[in-house]
């Protein structure tokens, strides 16, 4: 059962509607629209290819979209006058690879941001990014470079890097899929935990075991379009769409299921 | 007198000049290509002293300008091969040595390179088939070695070619004394270095082009450098 | 043998200047000019990388000339050329260093662009998700990575620039390989075995740049693992 925030579901934070997006002959997001409020946690969800981490890095403008519109909040991210940086500061992007910064120690990954963007004098930037290090549970790798790190490590490090932006919100973008099975798990307890604690995410995975977690809502992606929205128990029990049932029948089959925090 | 009159009156001379340049290239990375091969094959094949010797050579022909080792070579070395009986070496003679062994130390490093990357699987693929060393080096080795150094030897040729002007300190007329003995005659010291520098730079673009079309023919679909070898 | 003696005796003394006079000079004509190759050559370099199409082409184009024109042809335009043809009188050191140093921008600029390309580009994607501006992602998070892949192949051009301070000689620069030059007229002098001195003058030449080659490629070698991050491992190319 999805445990989420429950019903105290804050104002609307992100707005996507209508967003198209065609590399060469391919049109990969056709017509996407959701909304997220304060301390949702969506998961995504659908075959290879359909435009999920598209949507993602649409939402930051990591790729600039065709059509369509994004809001963070009031300010509208799409909108020609918009100062991408300032908004790309309030949302926190993980990405599937980690992309660490090789020449920095974790504690510098984490603090960079903070010194750089939001212009916070240095010891208070490390005393920040020491602390979310430890929120990770990485307090004693602060030290290591991106190179000593284990898969589980890199990706914990690159949550805390985003944590430590203040953001409102977090983009996951398949952020276990890159790890070796046992180092998936260290991860995902962190993702929990985060869920948990309020944090407003997209998280865009195959775990369905997380999934039925945290997620308020689960979002079903195929070809470009969003077939189905609704809580994890809907999905699972009577999807409105017949490729629904088979897509998580079909995951669940190969992924297993993890076992429930 | 316009330009092109002066490079009317002039060509002449430079085609000789290019065509002296063209021959000490040949020459030059030739010879380089024969001893450079043989020094790289020693560096990896043969035993401990012999290996030292070889890099001793290449250390030092590539540690040193070539303006020195071809004029040690016109100047320093004679006066002891007289004794010897052999007579002085003529300019062209001698700017022919230095630019071959100047050129087989570079090769040898590049060829060195090449071989080494090859994957140890290959020497040992050829060896349990009962094939000796040699023979697993010219029908194994070398052909995909000789293939994988192509870019570096490309760049070796081309660098042949402009360090032919080395013939220059040995009075030996190639296209950059020519240019000088043009300019210190007409005056027009400018157009004359300037149009030596474009049949330079034209030279090269036409070698890379050829060589460019050179590797693609000779690409092996999949052989790619085995960076583990290493 | 009093021949003997005397014939080393100045050969001793010609290599007096190697030090005083020869050695300095190169390297400061080395230094220069590299100065100026970096400056000129990381400019080119970025351009290629960043900059827009015209400026990419004239780029490539200087580099198709810088990199085409013998090292001598190119010290020759600068010292006779412009002072006959322009009348501009160019001294002979500055001379070589300019010719030498437009070239070395366009060597340098091809090792830049390489290092610029080899940092990954989730580097960069990661930097810009967090809200950096562009100018600020390459300045703390592609630099600091592209430098350190830059030094070995630096160093190879910093090996090549040395040897090719020794074509400035031909226009008079008192570097080395002039000094070498003067020493064997002097020691040419001596009757009988002067001319037998040519060869260990030469010898001792190239001691002097060997010395310098290897010198410089272990400061630059130091200074590599100085910068050495743990496992970022990079890898050059064996170049001239």
């Amino acid at each position: 059962m999805a445990i989420g925030t429950g019903a105290c579901l804050g104002e609307v934070i992100l707005r996507v509607e209508g967003l198209h997006k065609r590399y060469g002959k391919d049109e990969v997001l056709k017509g996407v629209s959701l909304e997220l409020r304060r301390g949702e946690t969506k998961v995504v969800i659908g075959p290879s290819g359909t435009g999920k981490s598209t949507l993602l890095r649409c939402i930051n403008q990591l790729t600039v979209p065709d059509k369509g519109r994004v809001w963070l909040g009031d300010a509208e991210i799409t909108h020609a006058r918009t100062n991408i940086n300032h908004i790309r500061a309030q949302v926190g992007f993980v990405f599937q690879d980690f992309n660490l910064f090789n020449h920095l120690t974790a504690l510098h990954n984490v603090s960079l941001g903070l010194i750089k963007v939001k212009k916070m004098p240095k010891e208070a930037a490390l005393a920040r990014a020491h602390e979310e290090l430890a929120r990770v549970g990485l307090a004693e790798k602060a030290c290591s470079y991106p190179a000593e790190l284990s898969g589980g490590q890199k990706q914990r490090v690159s949550i805390a890097r985003a944590l430590a932006m203040d953001p409102k919100l977090i983009l996951f973008d398949e952020p276990t899929s890159a790890l070796d099975p046992e180092l998936i798990g260290e991860v995902l307890e962190v993702m929990i935990g985060l869920a948990r604690g309020g944090m407003t995410m997209i998280v865009v995975s195959h775990e369905m075991g997380f999934a039925r977690a945290v997620a308020d809502k689960i979002i079903f992606m195929e070809g470009g379009t969003i077939l189905e929205e609704g809580t994890p128990t809907e999905l699972f029990t009577c999807p409105r769409c017949e490729r629904t049932g088979q897509f998580l029948r079909k995951i669940t089959e190969l992924y297993g299921e993890t076992s429930e925090r | 007198m316009t330009y092109f009159e002066f490079a009317g009156t002039v060509f002449p001379r430079l085609l000789r000049a290019t065509v002296i340049t063209l021959e000490l290239t040949a020459i030059g990375i030739g010879s380089g290509f024969v001893l450079g091969l043989l020094l790289a094959l020693t560096r990896v094949y043969a035993n401990r002293v012999l290996s030292g010797i070889a890099n001793v050579y290449i250390q030092f022909f590539r540690g040193t300008p070539l303006v020195v080792q071809a004029l040690a070579i016109y100047y320093g070395f004679p006066p002891y091969l007289k004794t010897l009986g052999i007579e002085p070496f003529s300019p062209l003679v001698a700017a022919c040595i230095a630019l071959g062994l100047n050129s087989a130390a570079y090769q040898a490093e590049y060829f060195r390179g090449a071989i080494q990357a090859i994957s140890s699987g290959q020497m040992q693929a050829a060896r349990s088939m009962g094939m000796s060393k040699m023979q697993a080096v010219r029908s194994v080795i070398l052909p995909q070695a000789l293939r994988i150094v192509l870019p570096s030897w490309s760049n070796e040729l081309i660098y042949t070619i402009q360090y032919s002007s080395v013939a220059y300190f040995l009075t030996l007329e190639e296209l950059t004394f020519a240019s000088m003995k043009i300019a210190a005659k007409y005056g027009r010291a400018f157009e004359s270095y300037a149009t030596a520098g474009v049949i330079y730079v034209v030279i090269v673009l036409l070698v890379s082009r050829l060589l460019a079309h050179a590797e693609s023919r000779l690409r092996i679909p999949g052989l790619c450098v085995d960076d583990r070898a290493r | 043998m009093e021949a003997t003696i005397g014939a080393t005796n100045v050969l001793w003394q010609s290599l007096g200047p190697f030090f005083s006079r020869g050695l300095p000079e190169t390297v400061k004509i080395t230094a220069l000019l590299l100065c100026l190759g970096l400056v000129l050559g990381a400019v080119l370099g970025f351009t290629q990388v960043y900059g827009r199409r015209p400026f990419r082409y004239a780029c490539v184009t200087y580099e198709q000339i810088f990199r085409g024109v013998p090292p001598l042809v190119m010290i020759l335009v600068f010292y006779n050329g412009f002072a006959r043809s322009f009348h501009i009188m160019l001294p002979a050191t500055m001379s070589a260093v300019l010719a030498l140093g437009l070239r070395s921008a366009a060597y340098q600029s091809q090792i830049f662009r390489g290092a610029i390309q080899a940092v990954p580009p989730g580097q960069m994607m990661a930097a810009r998700a967090l809200g950096m501006s562009k100018l600020k992602a390459i300045r703390y998070v592609m630099l600091p990575q592209a430098f350190r892949l830059a030094i070995p192949p630096w160093s190879n051009e910093y090996s090549g620039v040395v040897k090719d301070t020794a074509f400035a000689c031909a226009i008079g620069v008192a570097e080395l390989t002039r000094q070498a030059q003067l020493a064997m007229t002097r020691v040419s002098m001596v009757p009988d075995i002067g001319s037998r001195l040519i060869l260990p003058i030469f010898l001792i030449l190239g001691m002097f740049y060997l010395a310098l080659t290897y010198g410089g490629n272990a400061l630059l070698g130091l200074l590599e693992r100085r910068l050495r991050i743990p496992g970022f491992e990079t890898k050059g190319k064996v170049e001239r």
